[in-house]
């Protein structure tokens, strides 16, 4: 007898992208859309959370009524209706949020409000139909740095995380410093795949006393803008390629070093990646040949996966619905709400 | 007709059920707790209550208060009447938040003057007046029944208080505030008004939807309806970075 197929809709608007998706059985996406507010906060340097709300009140219909469409099903005919709840901006938290309460009020479909992050490390399940609990997980994001073990769907002990910038906050600063732009970390990415000599400038690793997986950024970070001052004074010249290449090979030698740590000492086999910055070519590049070289079978999603989505909430949600998860019509935006947190 | 209101610009959070002139519900809450917690079982309550709660097809548009007021709370109202009118395939009716005010007041006689706190020393402000049909002498007329229109002197607009109230001073005639405004300039209005004046009764002084549903009822018989992808609230206002950034380009 086969399983009976649950049919989810989900909305995600934490940050800067307005998303909806149509996902079968947590694995299978039936729609995925993405409107992207990158040029609208280009000239700031960095997400407004005043214009990011603006803009999802104005996307939400027609991006979940599109999502719809291309799935080929009719709101009556999904399971639940999925919103990401928090981490994230409030202001554009609320917007998914009231949207998704109200179709699930006036559909009458339960609610399920699903952690972003979450969200983030079921992006690989979509990615990787045999992967499953248990595993190792890393996840960096622009908000997130975080060396996770998925115990089971929906369960987490978090091993480590930034005690400072997420590695992606690092990246966009560090672009805006040496005058890429924003989004920093595509940008970096993309000038050093083609230029710079990664090992060109030594910049420091932190080391954490008595917390082996936690990191630190802003000391690599503060060593890039040093850098950069001291050359000004000076009057020297900076490649900027070497610079980001050298900056970018810091903190992957900190990812890579601590995510292969934490898999090793923990007994797992497998390690995946979740959230933004884990698109990085050099990211991946560098935690393949490691985990080549410890035995260790590596996972991450494709890049359009790793960035903001609403197929990896729906990925989420289907577990949580598995397991009885529904929330109420007072499910409030939670801005710093905790991995693995009800 | 049966129109849902909405209302979510200011601290209160409202909802109410509109039928052919008849209020069949309504909840108000004057509150610190957020919208987002409050708004929506508000609305299951009264469709329950009133027993439309399994005919939500049977409604005709949502009204919801579109602004100015509390960006955050505009939003949360604009998501959830897009929410519903999207999936019950419903028109939305955007009703000025300070024009459903004003019609709170039906009939007074004098000016009615609305006026929320918008911080920055400013209100969000607008002039109106019930009365015959004066069509086209004034900004904006809303034909309210065969014998009264809601007349705009002043359309909604942020407004410092000194300059409202020279204009209130230079129109000389008796004005009943409301809004919660009126506590935060209760004694600047005291000293700088040369005019009679009152402020309206608690139940009658903030946000109530039923104002909003029957004002939404009249624009969806006068034909002025918008789709859930149209309808966005209306702001009146910049956010911060963009007034940064248009003072740093001026200057």
């Amino acid at each position: 007898m086969s399983e009976e197929k649950v049919t989810i809709l989900a909305i995600e608007s934490s940050c800067d992208e307005t998303a909806a998706a149509v996902v079968e059985n947590g694995r299978n996406v039936l729609s995925s859309v993405i409107s992207t507010q990158i040029a609208l906060h280009k000239e700031y340097g960095g997400v407004v959370p005043e214009i990011a709300s603006r803009k999802h009140i104005e996307k939400i219909t027609s991006v979940v009524r599109e999502a719809l469409a291309m799935s080929g099903k009719e709101i009556s005919e999904c399971d639940a209706i999925a919103v990401t709840y928090g981490p994230g901006l409030v202001g554009s938290l609320l917007v998914g949020v009231a949207f998704a309460k109200s179709m699930a009020f006036a559909a009458s479909k339960p609610l399920i409000g699903v952690h972003h992050i979450e969200g983030h490390i079921a992006a690989n399940f979509i990615a990787h139909q045999e992967l499953a609990p248990p595993f190792c997980c890393l996840v960096v994001s622009g908000g997130h740095t975080h060396l996770v073990v998925v115990k089971d769907y929906g369960e987490y002990e978090i091993l480590g995380r930034t005690r400072d910038d997420a590695a992606g906050e690092a990246f966009d600063k560090v672009a805006r410093a040496i005058g890429l732009g924003y989004p920093g970390g595509p940008k970096i990415d993309k000038l050093t795949r083609t230029e710079g000599n990664p090992l060109a400038i030594p910049f420091p690793q932190a080391k954490i006393e008595d917390a082996p997986y936690d990191f630190s950024f802003s000391g690599i970070k503060s060593a890039v803008l040093n850098y950069l001052n001291h050359a000004q004074m000076t009057g020297e010249e900076v490649n900027r390629a070497d610079l980001a290449a050298s900056f970018q090979h810091a903190v992957v030698s900190a990812l890579v070093s601590k995510a292969i740590l934490a898999t090793k000492e923990h007994g797992f086999k497998t390690l995946a990646m979740a959230g933004g910055v884990a698109a990085n070519s050099y990211l991946r590049a560098q935690m393949d040949a490691a985990c080549k070289k410890e035995g260790i079978s590596l996972y991450y999603p494709e890049p359009i996966l790793c960035t903001d989505n609403a197929a990896m909430i729906g990925a989420a949600a289907y577990y949580e619905y598995k397991k009885g998860v529904r929330h109420g019509l007072d499910l409030n935006a939670m801005p710093n709400l905790k991995l693995g947190e009800r | 007709m049966l129109i849902l209101g909405i209302e979510s610009a200011s601290l209160v959070a409202s909802a109410a059920l509109v039928q052919d002139g008849a209020l069949l519900a309504e909840y108000t809450l004057n509150s610190k707790k957020t919208h987002s917690q409050t708004l929506l079982p508000m609305i299951q309550e009264i469709t329950e209550a009133a027993g439309i709660r399994e005919r939500l097809s049977e409604l005709d548009g949502i009204a919801v208060a579109k602004g100015p007021g509390s960006f955050t709370g505009l939003r949360i109202g604009s998501a959830t009447a897009k929410g519903l009118a999207m999936t019950l395939d419903k028109p939305i009716l955007a009703v000025p938040t300070l024009d459903a005010m004003a019609f709170q007041l039906y009939g007074i006689q004098g000016l009615v003057c609305p006026m929320m706190d918008a911080r920055r020393a400013q209100v969000y402000t607008g002039i109106y007046f019930f009365g015959e049909d004066t069509r086209g002498a004034f900004p904006a007329d809303v034909k309210i029944d065969d014998h009264t229109y809601m007349h705009t002197l002043l359309s909604q607009t942020p407004m410092g208080v000194e300059e409202l109230m020279e204009k209130l001073n230079q129109l000389g005639q008796m004005v009943t505030f409301l809004g919660d405004g009126c506590p935060v300039y209760k004694e600047q209005l005291q000293t700088g008004l040369r005019i009679p004046f009152r402020f309206a009764p608690s139940f009658a002084a903030r946000q109530r939807a039923g104002a909003v549903a029957e004002l939404g009822a009249i624009y969806l018989a006068q034909g002025a309806a918008e789709t859930a992808d149209e309808h966005k609230p209306e702001y009146l206002r910049k956010s911060q970075a963009e007034r940064l950034r248009d003072e740093k380009r001026s200057s």
